[in-house]
């Protein structure tokens, strides 16, 4: 009993424990990491330098989720779209680690990001290694150049954290097949040409997870209409998508007809375990610092210190997780855990430094300390539910750990 | 072999060679006996049969061939066992002596000043000063001790004899002496520049590792019960509540594991500062909340001497406060990050 449950604990810590199994991506520069990436990272810090002195974005405000059209083409004109992908589809056959680069620069940075972001995290990856040849042709190179977005349709008004239970339906037509339903909480669907919804395309069995496929939604196509969910901080992300009788052809269907589901939970650990899940309140941190000055108090020094060992820790594990998925890995649970604390890690952020700058936050668009508290505390909510709730996750990395 | 990666089958074999030694030599009358105050000799000298006392140490310097990476997977391991030895003073006084070119004495070393006190002195040859806590100072027959000597740090190596006070126990039963040295001839000695601060960083990036193996053992006595102990007619592992307890605990331990991680691969020319700060820090606050929850997960069961629970817990409640705990860590490093300004801190932490 103890062999087997010491066998759980190293495979799941398999990623954190020397090496064992899998190393992280090296990341200490001068030691591993390729003069490319290092070239790189140069390379985004100065186009991030460039386009905030020329008052392009204000990088304080920013998070992965600002969408900013202009400037997603502005960084497919430089390569730092589908940077993984075959050239012969627009990509530009960098390694993994080299994306990891460029994509925590960008958050860091501020940079405006949010309108490319599904796209090149997880929707282009799936039209890369399930699409049709003609999805790959037509759509990859768009996303690449930065002039075509994605948004996420798998959640529905009564399919949230139980994603099995979607109710969307697809109906095998001639030379395709017929949706019908509603999806909901999509991001920037109003301002994106497709989405990859998750649809049940055969009645529910035992296996409640057969059955599902995933399709390749143009949105600017008859039969869906988008609707707008403003959100508490009155921003317009969300939106509501009802597909009738919305006709998609065969050659959009993603990866097969009932393997849905195999897709959808694989690319969770491409959505879960990525820089985003612990930068979300980096700005806010970076301001934080900035106005507790050179020479904190010692309450301050000691909270600033803390998360700054959080921080560090979390992009080691965060890049563990990226050596993994180099290497072909489906490390779930792991990316399940990335997403836990550091999540968590993000929504402490602004609950500390609350404290140690006496400020009544405000809700506006400037870029004050007030301001800036005020948006990271009403985005806030979110960063612990959306790609998976805690619970979720804590159900995830339960099962990994043998419990269910 | 890449210095980063290790050699996964060299880890294995090390893993089951230490997994061999402590079934072999740490009965836990053994651990009884130890925390009486009594060495576990056939422990020690199966360790030194193995070469772990001085693994630590390059080849040149007489070290048994293993990379910085893999002597402290290996302390990690000895660890996972609740060790009630003094190995990491032991690789700590061989690095330090390695560091200032001087030879490493047969047998257990430990390192002093640990807590408190005035700095050490040494005058012609003579150490003075008397200092808190030194771990294992009662049994060791020699200590690492960096002194002062014209404003310079001296690392020397001196005889525990006649040295050694009073000793307390910490949380776990390890023995703590007080050490109080007037004008004692040192073995040996040489200058070493920052040796007290390298002393006290590289004694932290040690806990560190340790915590991170003592976390990894926690979380399978955890699993292990969960799975084990019904109520209510199934195991209490099936009940929500518990399953997000775990899944917290196992966050703490992977986070615990990474931190440790890096801190070493930082290390190996000597400690690295930033790294070991954050590592000491983050495994610091999860060997706490760990092991409450560990306890939490084995009920009155954990509150006993009978389970083995409280060997890996009792490590942990004493490893956090031992070299700097987690406020003296953070508050370094948020000094540190302050200082260089809020812009060096993405360059810092990509660096």
């Amino acid at each position: 009993m103890l062999r087997s449950r010491a066998g759980v604990v190293s495979a799941i810590l398999a990623g954190w424990i020397w090496g064992r199994r899998h190393a992280p991506i090296p990341f200490r520069a001068g030691k591993d990491v390729p003069p490319a990436a290092e070239d790189l990272r140069k390379r985004v810090r100065a186009f991030i330098a460039e386009e905030t002195a020329s008052g392009a974005f204000a990088p304080s405000r920013n998070s992965w989720s600002t969408y900013d059209a202009g400037f997603s083409k502005k960084c497919g004109e430089r390569g730092f779209i589908g940077m993984i992908w075959p050239k012969k589809y627009g990509g530009h056959e960098r390694t993994a680690l080299e994306r990891y680069v460029v994509t925590e620069e960008m958050l860091a940075g501020g940079a405006p990001v949010g309108a490319h972001w599904i796209a090149d995290r997880q929707s282009g990856n799936q039209i890369l290694h399930n699409g049709s040849e003609r999805a790959r042709a037509t759509i990859l190179p768009k996303i690449a150049a930065g002039e075509t977005f994605f948004a996420i349709g798998m959640s529905e008004p009564d399919s949230g954290s139980d994603l099995a239970a979607v109710r969307t339906r697809g109906v095998k037509v001639e030379g395709g097949w017929k949706i019908s339903g509603t999806k909901v909480w999509t991001s920037n669907a109003h301002r994106s040409a497709y989405l990859i919804a998750l649809v049940r395309t055969a009645p529910k069995e035992e296996d409640r997870h057969a059955g599902l496929t995933q399709f390749i939604v143009e949105l600017s196509h008859p039969g869906v209409s988008v609707r707008p969910i403003y959100n508490l901080y009155g921003g317009h992300d969300f939106n509501e998508v009802v597909f009738d009788d919305y006709f998609v052809a065969d050659d959009m269907v993603m990866g097969g007809v009932g393997m849905g589901w195999k897709m959808v939970t694989g690319e969770l650990a491409f959505e879960r375990s990525g820089p985003d899940r612990f930068l979300s309140t980096y700005q806010l941190l970076q301001q934080s610092i900035r106005q507790l000055g050179p020479e904190p108090d010692e309450r301050a020094a000691n909270e600033i210190g803390r998360f700054v060992a959080h921080l560090a820790t979390l992009r080691r594990m965060s890049t563990s997780v990226a050596g993994q998925l180099q290497k072909g890995a489906q490390p779930n649970v792991e990316a399940a855990i990335v997403k836990d604390i550091g999540t968590t890690y993000e929504r402490e952020v602004p609950e500390v430094f609350r404290h140690l700058i006496p400020t009544e936050p405000t809700l506006a668009r400037g870029e004050s300390y007030p301001e800036l508290l005020g948006m990271t505390m009403l985005r806030a909510p979110g960063f612990t539910i959306r790609g998976g709730t805690r619970e979720i996750l804590r159900g995830i990395i339960a099962r990994g750990l043998g419990l269910r | 072999m890449s210095s980063v990666e290790g050699d996964p089958g060299m880890r294995d074999d090390l893993a089951k060679t230490i997994d061999r030694v402590f079934e072999a030599q740490c009965a836990k009358s053994v651990r009884e006996s130890a925390e009486n105050g009594e060495w576990p000799a056939g422990l020690w000298a199966a360790l030194e049969e193995v070469g772990l006392p001085h693994a630590a140490l390059p080849e040149s310097a007489g070290g048994s061939g293993l990379s910085f990476e893999d002597a402290m997977f290996a302390l990690r391991r000895t660890a996972y066992h609740a060790a009630p030895v003094p190995l990491a003073e032991t690789m700590l006084a061989s690095r330090l002596l390695a560091a200032a070119g001087l030879k490493m004495p047969r047998g257990a070393v430990t390192v002093a000043p640990v807590v408190g006190g005035e700095r050490f002195k040494l005058a012609g040859g003579k150490v003075s000063g008397k200092t808190l806590r030194v771990p294992w100072a009662n049994q060791c027959a020699h200590a690492v001790v960096v002194a002062e000597s014209e404003g310079k740090d001296v690392v020397a190596l001196v005889s525990t004899d006649g040295a050694a006070g009073a000793t307390e126990k910490n949380l776990a039963g390890e023995p703590r002496t007080a050490m109080s040295f007037q004008n004692a001839s040192v073995i040996a000695s040489a200058r070493l520049e920052n040796a007290a601060s390298r002393l006290a960083t590289e004694g932290a990036l040690y806990r560190g590792v340790q915590m991170a193996g003592a976390l990894e053992r926690t979380l399978e006595y955890a699993l292990q019960y969960a799975n084990e102990r019904v109520q209510f007619g199934r195991a209490i592992g099936k009940f929500q509540a518990i399953q997000h307890m775990l899944a917290v605990l196992a966050g703490h331990v992977a986070a615990a594991s990474a931190a440790a991680d890096a801190a070493v691969e930082a290390s190996v020319d000597g400690p690295d500062l930033f790294m070991v700060a954050v590592a000491k820090a983050r495994i610091g606050e999860a060997a706490g909340r760990s092991a409450e929850i560990a306890h939490q997960v084995h009920g009155a069961m954990g509150y006993t001497r009978e389970h083995n629970l409280h060997y890996v817990t009792r490590r942990l409640w004493s490893w956090r406060d031992e070299f700097g705990n987690e406020t003296h860590w953070q508050t370094l490093l948020g000094r540190m990050v302050a200082a260089k300004g809020a812009d060096a801190l993405w360059p810092t932490l990509t660096q």
